[in-house]
């Protein structure tokens, strides 16, 4: 009997190795190739254009500046200093982020000229007031979450893998997310968000993609739309550029204070 | 609504600079404007003071930069118009500096505006520029300081040496205003311990690093106290302001895991008068989205010490804050910081509110209130003990 069920484990275990992948492994390895196709762009910066839009219509902006730096083996480093609107002009946040263990933060409060160092537990609230969570925005890392392919879908025209998503890092506001990613470039094209009760919560959409350097895909526009309040926001991205020689020295506590 | 003399000389310097600055290009204005409306709750202790005030602030900014963002220039003159207080209708130039950038160095050379320090309840290390105290009781508003300032950075922190070849006269209310003492301090008046008075050359030295959830920083300065001994005049009229030179060492150290933040100030201050040592320490907790909305409520805890033990010196010689920020995190950015300090050897206590919110894109609506619950006749706060006021500021930001 013990003979016949070592045979049978040993039958069905070297099943999957000779035939196909499991769905986690398939989901895993779309991830590590968007990811390893959008490596190596080492620096960029980024005007964003932000439009909440509430359930009336009614919008308002901001203008921020982004600029990131890509690190080897550990999450980016990020700084995005606000232009609008005009009360909070000047304030600069200075990023380090890291797969699982919180990231580093820090604030630059310009009216007391004052740097602070802030908790970075801060996830699925909104950033500026707007539908996009803290963790919606921050950088990406393949081992923050975990993956499993679910389907092939045509999406809007094109040929998608769709993956669900589950964060592995703390204080997330998401139980899964389901991510549509085209099979021709690698690039996300959509992401439903499910919140902590398993409710379909928000749908972003990401268009306009422009190819740089003839390797990065960068989407111009995101939509962040809530299905349960009816409001929006639009993220409008600007004159990228890449390779600009920053360095580590553009990511300091000290740079903050110089950001106009 | 004169302007006294040292008020006219930085206006008429900032209209200087911002005529030689307009005719540089490339150039951007910025800045606010607002209007402020006070209401004491009760009649003054003393006899000239109203129970109303209004006062309207315009404070531009120049920027200007070249040299591939490398080098710039900022120019931000500050001025108040408040219809009792002849003191704090006053015009200053909070930042007039040229700065230099480099891999590994800065230079700051002009008049300028530095923080130092972590904790929310009182601002012990941050000692390099004057308070302008008839702005307002917290400390938080700051005179402009000529300084030459060279930042260096390394591997093992950065650090930050000060050259500051002139000294600003804290600003005190004249007899019109609220929160004063009985006698007013006349700051004409001001004696130096120093022969070189505000031309003594005061230096500061500063280091500050960032070891992984640990922000930790060490600093000397030796100079002018910016808190001068207050002495009755030769007819006990007035309070003659005495500028000692003082020795003080501080240290910052703030550590930051998950929604905690752990925060120390301790300062070493060595004068010819006196020798003390006092520290603030305590903690913030942040609970985000409380009960699943997107509101934020933190909590603070700080403990107050000084080791002269003199109310009169300083009332936070022995106290607790206690405070709560709510952030609403919602379009208009509003917010609340309720606090109060409380004495531990009397029933004294401060209250503190603060809250805005955003109006549109360029205004914001704000609100303050502090309150004073003082019966130790001893203290530095029975003076201000009716003084009990809530303000109201609307802004335009531009």
């Amino acid at each position: 009997m013990r003979k016949g069920i070592m045979t049978l484990v040993l039958l069905f275990g070297l099943l999957p190795l000779v035939q196909a992948e499991t769905a986690q492994e398939k989901g895993l390895a779309i991830i590590v190739e968007s990811d390893n196709r959008d490596k190596g762009w080492q620096d960029s910066s980024a005007d964003m254009l932000m439009t909440l839009r509430n359930k009336s219509g009614k919008e308002s902006i901001r203008e921020i500046r982004v600029k990131n730096l890509e690190v080897e083996g550990d999450g980016d480093k990020g700084l995005t200093v606000f232009d609008q609107p005009r009360d909070v002009k000047g304030t600069a946040f200075l990023t380090y982020s890291h797969a699982l263990v919180p990231d580093d933060q820090w604030i630059f409060l310009p009216a007391l000229k004052r740097v602070k160092r802030i908790s970075s537990s801060n996830k699925s609230g909104p950033f500026m007031g707007s539908e996009f969570a803290y963790e919606d925005i921050s950088s990406f890392e393949v081992e923050k979450y975990s993956y499993l392919y679910l389907r092939d879908e045509v999406l809007e025209g094109q040929d998608c893998f769709v993956l669900e998503t589950k964060p592995l890092y703390k204080h997330s506001g998401y139980t899964k997310s389901t991510v549509w990613i085209d099979k021709s470039e690698y690039r996300i094209q959509k992401i439903d968000f499910y919140d902590r009760k398993d409710t379909l919560l928000k749908i972003q959409r990401f268009n306009d993609y422009k190819h740089y350097l003839g390797q990065y895909w960068r989407a111009h526009t995101m939509t962040m739309e809530n299905q349960q309040n009816g409001k929006s926001t639009t993220l409008q991205w600007n004159n990228y550029t890449f390779q600009a020689g920053l360095t580590d020295k553009d990511f300091e506590k000290n740079d903050l204070k110089r950001q106009r | 609504m004169i302007l006294n003399a040292k008020g006219k000389a930085s206006l008429i310097l900032s209209l200087c600079l911002m005529v030689l600055a307009a005719k540089l290009h490339a150039n951007e204005w910025t800045g606010y404007s607002a209007v402020e409306y006070r209401y004491f709750q009760h009649e003054s202790l003393n006899a000239e003071p109203s129970q109303h005030d209004f006062s309207v602030v315009v404070a531009p900014e120049f920027y200007h930069e070249w040299d591939d963002g490398n080098q710039s220039l900022i120019i931000s003159p500050f001025l108040r118009v408040d219809s009792e207080d002849s003191e704090r209708t006053h015009a200053d130039l909070r930042e007039a500096r040229w700065l230099i950038v480099e891999d590994d160095w800065e230079l700051t050379l002009g008049i300028g505006k530095v923080y130092w320090g972590v904790t929310e309840s009182q601002h012990l290390v941050d000692v390099i520029n004057q308070t302008d105290l008839v702005e307002n009781t917290d400390t938080e508003d700051k005179l402009g300081q000529p300084m030459i300032n060279l930042s260096l950075f390394q591997d093992w922190g950065s650090v930050d040496l000060f050259i500051l070849p002139y000294f600003r006269e804290r600003t005190f209310a004249d007899k019109e205003g609220r929160l004063r003492s009985q006698l007013v301090v006349d700051t004409d008046q001001a004696t130096y311990e120093s022969a070189a008075k505000r031309h003594h050359l005061d230096i500061a030295l500063r280091w500050s690093h960032s070891l992984g959830d640990w922000d930790l920083a060490l600093s000397h300065f030796y100079g002018t106290n910016r808190e001068p001994v207050l002495q009755l005049n030769n007819t006990f009229s007035a309070f003659n302001p005495y500028y000692a030179i003082m020795n003080q060492t501080g240290f910052e150290l703030q550590n930051t895991h998950d929604a905690w933040l752990w925060k120390l100030e301790v300062i070493r201050r060595d004068t010819s008068l006196e020798t003390f040592t006092a520290l603030t320490g305590g903690f913030e907790y942040t609970f985000y989205g409380v009960f699943d909305s997107d509101i934020d409520v933190g909590v603070i805890g700080e403990y107050l010490f000084d080791d002269r033990n003199d109310e009169l010196a300083t009332p936070f010689e022995d106290d607790v804050m206690i405070g709560t920020r709510i952030t609403w995190n919602d379009e208009q950015s509003s917010e609340l910081l309720m606090g109060i300090i409380q004495d531990m050897d009397s029933s004294d206590t401060a209250w503190n509110i603060e809250a805005s919110r955003r109006i549109g894109n360029r205004w914001k609506a704000s609100v303050e209130g502090r309150f004073f619950s003082v019966d130790q006749a001893q203290s530095a706060l029975y003076q201000i003990r009716h003084d009990d006021y809530i303000q109201l500021e609307l802004a335009r930001y531009f």
